[in-house]
């Protein structure tokens, strides 16, 4: 039986196997793997590209300070991008789990329609869950917007829920069980982090302190945003902050929610704030990506 | 001659509730016999009666007059390429004739398919290839098959090239199966892919069965179009479950893991549960293992939430639902609640009405409700049960979301029908006084579904509402469109039936159908229809005459004679006053001799104006008793048509 990083060896290895960049996770905190720039920005635009991260996710909402077998405050995905779509995609995938030691003869393998949006981002897409032995293990999404934008090259999303894989794989009903490393269970690395998380999202959080922060970065956003028309050196201007400021945000957001400090009437509005900072970036980011490809071709 | 011609379009996995209407239209592709059938991951169609090529044809051209230039005709002649002597005399013109070949049917399939596999209509597409411009369908082409006789049809689709060659099951399959028109069912077959969705469903509906599953008819369709090799395997549960109520366990099962539920007498469940595979077998049961885990952590939840939801009753979650939106023009469900609770009063509600309308929706904000949206109500109900709420409160609001569909039955008690009715008019009233009125297809707030339960409420439970002091306006005219919808696709009345009827005034919704059932139960008899061809007949003579007074009748001015006995034939019948509907109905058709007679021997347009008013008012008082069942003159009689 692998452990819960051997699992992860084995997948990495598997897809950089296949042309994909290994990235490291991003380092602002985000609600899932799609939101990480690596997936987010590199979609858009007709430049293929191919990459696997894992990437910590946090949904604060989720926590349950660390006491409901199944529900993480952050949970681990495995994200997989093609762009574009290869073909053989599925086989691909399929091979990815033969990859992790699932004898797929002796088991149930389902693709059921789930389709995917991500109002945040004005991102949506078609695909499906796919159903092992009755259990979802991954998402699988064929892009078809992204920041507003209608893709060039569709990509594929493939997303592992490592947990529930690995869950899966040795045979435990409470991800607090998983044998992350030798000797060593997912309760030992991560359970202080599930409790102290659900009781500060839940109970501590400051909700004035967070609305200012949201508004701080928003702000912070906007000017960024707006100071792109008139520099001068496009190639130069900082697209890739302006996103970090936008993660911000959203993740300031879902401590708002997980505070119970958003009302509905309120949420519609603050959605659509985060969503045309999205919006706004990834435009920047694509035509900074067509005038850089124009001084390539030009050179 | 004629070809064998099959096509399967090779796809992933495609939406099952999208197949069955994607056969449909696949099969009305093509003029004759096309049969369809198709897999998730695969569309066929085919047929025996190809014909090699199509029919020949003439194609006739219209050339100069007879009388033009002998030069002109010669050079209309070679401009087609064909000798003046070829031309034909078509009374003063002539015409050349061009006999068309008819082109072999393999370059029309080749030609054609590519245009009607994308001309396919589906509710969502995507693109997958070639950017937003590229090809759209429901999910990628992966492979096509496309042959006629022994040939392949040539042609490309979003870089797939039509071949011979199919692929099997994704996993037990080979995945390049060379075909002919002849063996490829059964070579997808060797390959564990059943073509046949009838044949899947039987199947699972067999093996399902034989394991105690009870078949649930939504389920079987959908499992039918997810698998491509159904096999049915029973599971297990910690009986220790059963003490959550039987409406979440099978929740949990039928909508969040397509089990089937086991039943261990009608009613109640057996701690089993049936899975459909798409596979051939399971035999070291790593398969149910699986199932049964994911199963189990399901449960847990529920419990968890159960739990969870008991620590804060539903009377004390009424403000909670000042957070919860109904619609944004509308407010929240705290305001919404209020009016369902005034309006219940206003209804007559019972205290136990009032207090279910207080707290129906409170279960919105418990965390059950949240992870089982469908359970809203059926949670609240059984809530209020364990927090001693008396049955008939917890039993209206278990039911008041109900009917659901015009299928589903409407709630059983009195508590339940009028929190249900208040709930429904509110939604519908609310709606209509902010402009959310649905047009064409567009309904998001399911308010066809609210009227269409209003109607089977008011109509099955026989509530004595006056649907006039229910509903107005706009509003008022979408419900009569729901009230002849209902009468007609659910109770099975006649169009012409509902309109007589309806014409004639609605109080209550039971009248309306006392009244059809009496008009139904005279239509066959032999004097109705020519009465109802009278009826209109007289309709015609009051309009045409712009007759609406309705002055007494001059009892000197009638003739005796057909007119004095049809007049005096009423004045009995308005005596009578029967109020029993069908015992009036028949005492009306019974009417027919006498009003044939008047017609065949009495001149209503008499030259003597008095005379004739008083004709016109006979006729206009027995069009009037004749209409308060119903308004015969929209009964089409036989010889009309529709």
């Amino acid at each position: 039986m692998d452990t819960f990083q051997e699992t992860v060896f084995k997948l990495k290895k598997y897809w950089a196997e296949r042309g994909c960049i290994i990235q490291e996770p991003y380092d602002v905190e985000v609600g899932a793997g799609t939101m990480a720039p690596e997936t987010f920005l590199r979609v858009l635009g007709p430049k293929p590209y191919r990459v696997a991260y894992v990437q910590p996710s946090r949904r604060t909402a989720d926590g349950r300070y660390g006491e409901n077998p199944n529900r993480l405050y952050k949970h681990q995905q495995l994200q997989v991008i093609l762009k574009p779509t290869p073909n053989d995609v599925i086989d691909q995938y399929l091979g990815s789990l033969k990859a992790i030691g699932i004898d797929l003869a002796k088991h149930d393998l389902k693709l059921e329609e789930d389709n995917w949006e991500a109002p945040t981002l004005g991102a949506w897409g078609v695909g499906w869950q796919v159903m092992l032995d009755g259990l979802e293990i991954t998402q699988f999404t064929y892009f078809q917007q992204c920041g507003g934008f209608d893709l060039d090259l569709v990509p594929a999303e493939i997303t592992y829920g490592l947990e529930r894989l690995a869950a899966f794989l040795q045979g435990v009903d409470s991800v607090y069980d998983i044998t992350w490393a030798p000797g060593f269970k997912y309760s030992d690395v991560r359970l202080a982090d599930e409790l102290q998380f659900s009781v500060y999202n839940f109970e501590m959080a400051n909700v004035e302190r967070l609305w200012r922060l949201l508004g701080e970065h928003e702000a912070e956003c906007k000017e960024l945003l707006a100071a792109y028309a008139k520099y001068p050196d496009k190639h130069r201007f900082p697209v890739l902050p302006t996103y970090d400021q936008v993660l911000k945000c959203s993740h300031l957001f879902n401590l708002l929610d997980a505070r119970g400090a958003i009302s509905v009437t309120e949420r519609v509005g603050v959605i659509k704030r985060v969503r045309d900072l999205a919006v706004g970036t990834a435009k920047l980011w694509v035509d900074q990506q067509s005038l850089d490809a124009q001084q390539e071709s030009a050179a | 001659m004629s070809l064998d011609f099959l096509l399967e379009i090779g796809t992933e996995e495609i939406p099952h509730w999208m197949i069955p209407k994607a056969l449909d239209q696949l099969r009305a592709m093509y003029v004759g016999q096309l049969k369809a059938d198709a897999t998730p991951r695969r569309l066929a169609v085919w047929a025996s009666d190809m014909v090699e090529r199509q029919a020949d044809s003439t194609r006739k051209i219209k050339g100069p007059g007879v009388m033009a230039p002998e030069q002109a005709v010669a050079a209309f002649a070679r401009k087609h390429g064909a000798d003046p002597s070829a031309l034909v005399r078509n009374g003063d013109y002539y015409e050349l004739h061009l006999a068309i070949p008819g082109r072999p049917m393999i370059d029309v399939l080749a030609e054609t398919l590519p245009g009607n596999i994308l001309g396919l209509q589906w509710p969502k597409t995507m693109y997958w290839t070639g950017g937003k411009t590229g090809p759209r369908f429901i999910r990628p082409i992966r492979w096509i098959v496309a042959l006629l006789g022994d040939q392949v049809i040539p042609f490309e689709i979003a870089g797939v090239k039509s071949g011979n060659v199919t692929r099997g099951h994704r996993i037990l399959g080979s995945s390049s199966i060379p075909v002919t028109t002849a063996n490829y069912e059964a070579e997808l077959r060797k390959s564990f892919v059943i073509l046949s969705a009838h044949e899947r469903r039987h199947k699972i509906e067999t093996e399902a069965s034989n394991l105690g599953a009870k078949i649930d008819a939504d389920l079987l369709e959908t499992l039918t179009f997810i698998t491509e090799y159904p096999t049915a395997i029973r599971g297990d549960f910690d009986p220790a479950y059963l003490e959550l109520p039987a409406e979440v366990l099978t929740t949990v099962m039928r909508h969040h893991q397509k089990y089937f539920a086991v039943e261990s007498a009608p009613g109640r469940l057996a701690p089993h549960f049936v899975a459909v595979m798409n596979t051939s077998a399971d035999p070291d049961g790593v398969v149910k293992h699986g199932n049964e885990r994911v199963l189990r952590a399901r449960f847990n939840d529920a419990r968890f939430f159960w739990n969870v939801d008991q620590q804060k009753k539903l009377v004390d979650r009424g403000d909670d639902l000042s957070h919860v939106t109904f619609q944004a023009k509308l407010g929240t469900y705290l305001e919404k609640t209020n009016r369902v609770v005034e309006l219940v009063k206003e209804l007559g509600g019972n205290a136990h009405a009032q207090r279910a309308a207080e707290l129906c929706k409170c279960d919105l904000t418990t965390e059950m409700v949240k992870e089982f949206t469908d359970l809203q109500g059926i949670i609240g109900g059984l809530y209020a049960k364990a927090q001693g709420e008396p049955e008939p409160v917890s039993q209206a609001i278990y039911e008041h979301y109900q009917p659901l569909s015009m299928e589903d039955s409407i709630p059983e008690t009195p508590e339940g029908q009028i929190v249900a009715l208040a709930d429904k008019l509110d939604t519908l009233r609310g709606c209509f006084s902010v402009g959310l009125i649905p047009s064409g297809s567009k309904d998001p707030f399911a308010l066809r579904r609210a009227a269409q339960g209003v109607v089977k409420i008011l109509a099955e439970a026989k509530l004595d509402y006056l649907l006039d002091q229910l509903v107005t306006g706009e509003l008022h005219a979408f419900m009569l469109e729901r009230v002849q919808h209902y009468f007609r696709e659910v109770r099975g009345y006649k169009y012409d039936e509902v309109n007589a009827v309806l014409a004639s005034g609605v109080s209550t919704l039971a009248d309306v159908e006392a009244r059809l059932a009496a008009l139904a139960g005279v239509r066959p008899t032999e004097d109705f229809e020519p009465l109802a061809a009278a009826c209109k007949r007289i309709r015609n003579i009051l309009k045409q005459a712009h007759f609406e007074g309705d002055g007494p009748l001059d009892q000197a001015l009638l003739e005796p004679g057909p007119e004095r006995d049809l007049a005096n034939r009423l004045a009995s019948f308005v005596m009578a006053n029967e109020s029993d509907y069908s015992k009036r109905l028949v005492a009306i058709a019974a009417f027919r001799p006498s009003v044939d007679l008047f017609f065949d021997k009495v001149l209503v347009n008499a030259p003597d104006p008095a005379v004739r008013t008083n004709r016109l008012t006979l006729l206009h008082k027995l069009f009037t008793e004749f209409s308060t069942i119903a308004d015969f003159s929209e009964i089409v009689t036989s010889g009309e048509s529709k």
